[in-house]
């Protein structure tokens, strides 16, 4: 037995000679959440669909909780919620009947599935939703719909395959909440290609790009570099590019647009009042100090179109 | 957690208009021909002198119910199996099914039993009506019981065979178009031998088989024929499911 709820050992999957995924291995621990991030094709979708046992990998294995997926896939699926990038939704059901089936299926005794399906419901925000079809509700009820289905066994492993397609803002954010609300109780995976999402609800980060996995670690690795590491910096005067570089702490300052300058951040040093104060005595008319937004697509970048492994030690350093 | 499948099936199959009008249909087409039948058997009857051409009620009125029952079915089993698989296919909820603790062989079966039990409906349905009979004559029980578990059986490898097709492909249509032609093909296939009663291919036909439940005979030979046929259908069915976990 291992701590881990998810293991995953080498998982390969090839299609014709080429490999969809190729050698991804990683665990979760319990309470953990996990953000699977990837530019399209990179074989997110594959990754999730042999984890929850609905595609076989060509090589390697899944355990979940310690039950090996192939050998004893019916003990491993109980403990699995997942919701595929398509809903998998009966659209001539009602919420109600759905959900019940989706219990009965995920084998939750008789006598609790009202509560269950009550309950469901409760944490995905349908109560008021329970006696229309599916095939009438928006498409982010549909899709809550499709997350309530995923957690209505109370499964240790809750596999969402970007939940947060194609809702709106305030949807986006109950999802959120909701799906840092499940991860305080199981494991839960959600894969995505919004990066400020992962940062939102993830602890855990892994970047794949071409079925290899390119990053795999803490979000704070990716905060850091997101919050600490770069600057942008407005004037109204511009200043020399060297007179900004010469300001203790700061490592690199770099020309983006009109007015503006990005300035990378040495480690460990805090250059923000150096240079307001060196703004104001020179007269520089600084409008505008903020950490640099882009640069947490700037990493996922740099790791997806460079060579896998130097990256990831770049981002571990 | 077979009968949760099939439940769920049963469900479907009722919360579409699709079930309950060809059931409707049916009803009303059986209704229809047991009427005739009785009508008619008055006037043949009277006409019948000699002993050997006088049948029974249950068996005139019986033959004409349970043959269109046969032929009718033809196309109503394809119409309802068609969407089994390949509906769940085309609007990808078959990961919903693959991801709960559930072995191919039973979500196969489920869905089999499901429309086994929309069907036997109808069966129920043509016993209870020939029945009636028996209020105003004696009628042969016997001989509705061996009708029943004919069709049933039919109906059952009807259904297997679709469920097959309709595991094929993603279009219901094209399930439901293919399995009629398989079924017409193996209905009529005695008919193309009937020259030669040994002939192996004749074996195969439906119809050869139905007819003995037909004249009231219960054969077991006859019984394992749609017995292995279903069985045949089904693990055909569970393999190509698996070789879409295998090959994605």
């Amino acid at each position: 037995m291992s701590d881990f709820t998810v293991e995953a050992i080498e998982l390969t999957r090839l299609y014709g000679g080429r490999a969809a995924v190729s050698e991804v291995s990683f665990n979760l621990a319990r309470g953990q959440v996990l953000g699977f991030l990837g530019p399209n094709g990179a074989g997110k979708s594959t990754t999730m669909k042999m984890l929850t046992g609905n595609l076989a990998p060509s090589l390697g294995s899944v355990k979940i909780c310690g039950i090996d997926m192939i050998e004893n896939p019916k003990e491993a699926k109980k403990l699995i919620g997942y919701l595929p990038e398509m809903r998998p939704l009966y659209k001539e059901f009602t919420v109600d009947e759905y959900l019940t089936i989706a219990a009965r299926l995920h084998n939750v005794p008789g006598k609790q599935i009202k509560k269950a399906v009550e309950t469901a419901k409760a944490r995905c925000g349908l109560g008021h939703m329970s006696k229309r079809l599916i095939e009438n509700l928006s498409n982010g009820y549909q899709q809550r719909v499709g997350i309530a289905q995923a957690i209505i066994h109370n499964p240790t492993v809750v596999i969402l395959d970007e939940p947060t397609v194609g809702l709106d803002p305030i949807q986006i954010r109950d999802i959120r909440t909701l799906i840092k609300e499940i991860g305080q109780e199981h494991s839960v995976i959600v894969s995505t290609h919004i990066l400020p999402e992962v940062e939102m609800v993830c602890d855990h980060v892994q970047i794949i790009d071409q079925g290899k996995l390119v990053f795999n670690g803490d979000i704070d690795v990716l905060k850091r570099q997101r919050m600490g590491n770069k600057l942008l910096l407005g004037f109204n005067n511009m200043p020399e590019v060297a007179a900004v570089a010469k300001i203790k702490g700061v490592a690199e300052v770099e020309l983006t647009e009109e007015n503006m300058m990005r300035v990378a951040v040495a480690e460990g040093e805090t250059p923000h009042e150096s240079i307001v104060k060196a703004s104001v005595r020179n007269g520089w008319g600084l409008y505008q100090i903020a950490p640099d937004q882009t640069s947490l697509e700037d990493v996922f970048v740099q790791l997806t179109y460079q060579d896998g492994e130097s990256a990831a030690e770049e981002t571990a350093a | 957690m077979v009968i949760s499948i099939a439940r769920k099936e049963l469900k479907s199959m009722f919360s579409s208009p699709m079930g309950w009008i060809i059931l409707a249909l049916l009803m009303f087409a059986f209704g229809t021909y047991y009427l005739n039948g009785i009508n008619n058997y008055f006037e043949v009857m009277s006409g019948a002198i000699r002993p050997a051409e006088r049948v029974g009620v249950t068996q005139f009125v019986g033959q004409t119910v349970y043959g269109l029952a046969s032929f009718l079915m033809l196309f109503a089993v394809p119409l309802l199996s068609m969407r089994l698989i390949s509906e769940e296919r085309r609007n990808q909820t078959l990961p919903f099914l693959f991801s709960a603790p559930l072995s191919l062989i039973e979500i196969v079966v489920g869905k089999f039993l499901g429309l086994v039990a929309f069907l036997s409906i109808l069966i129920l349905y043509i016993g209870v009506m020939l029945s009636t009979l028996n209020l105003w004559s004696d009628i042969d029980f016997g001989y509705i019981l061996s009708n029943s578990l004919g069709l049933f059986l039919l109906l059952a490898s009807f259904s297997a065979l679709g469920l097959y097709f309709s595991s094929l492909t993603s279009q219901p249509v094209v399930a439901a178009i293919l399995s009629f032609i398989a079924l017409f093909v193996l209905m009529i296939l005695d008919r193309f031998f009937a020259g030669d009663p040994s002939s192996t291919m004749a074996q195969l036909s439906f119809m050869k088989h139905f007819q003995s439940f037909a004249v009231g005979l219960i054969d077991t030979a006859d019984i394992l024929y749609f017995v292995l046929f279903i069985i045949t259908f089904l693990i055909l069915t569970i393999r190509r499911l698996d070789a879409d976990r295998l090959r994605g």
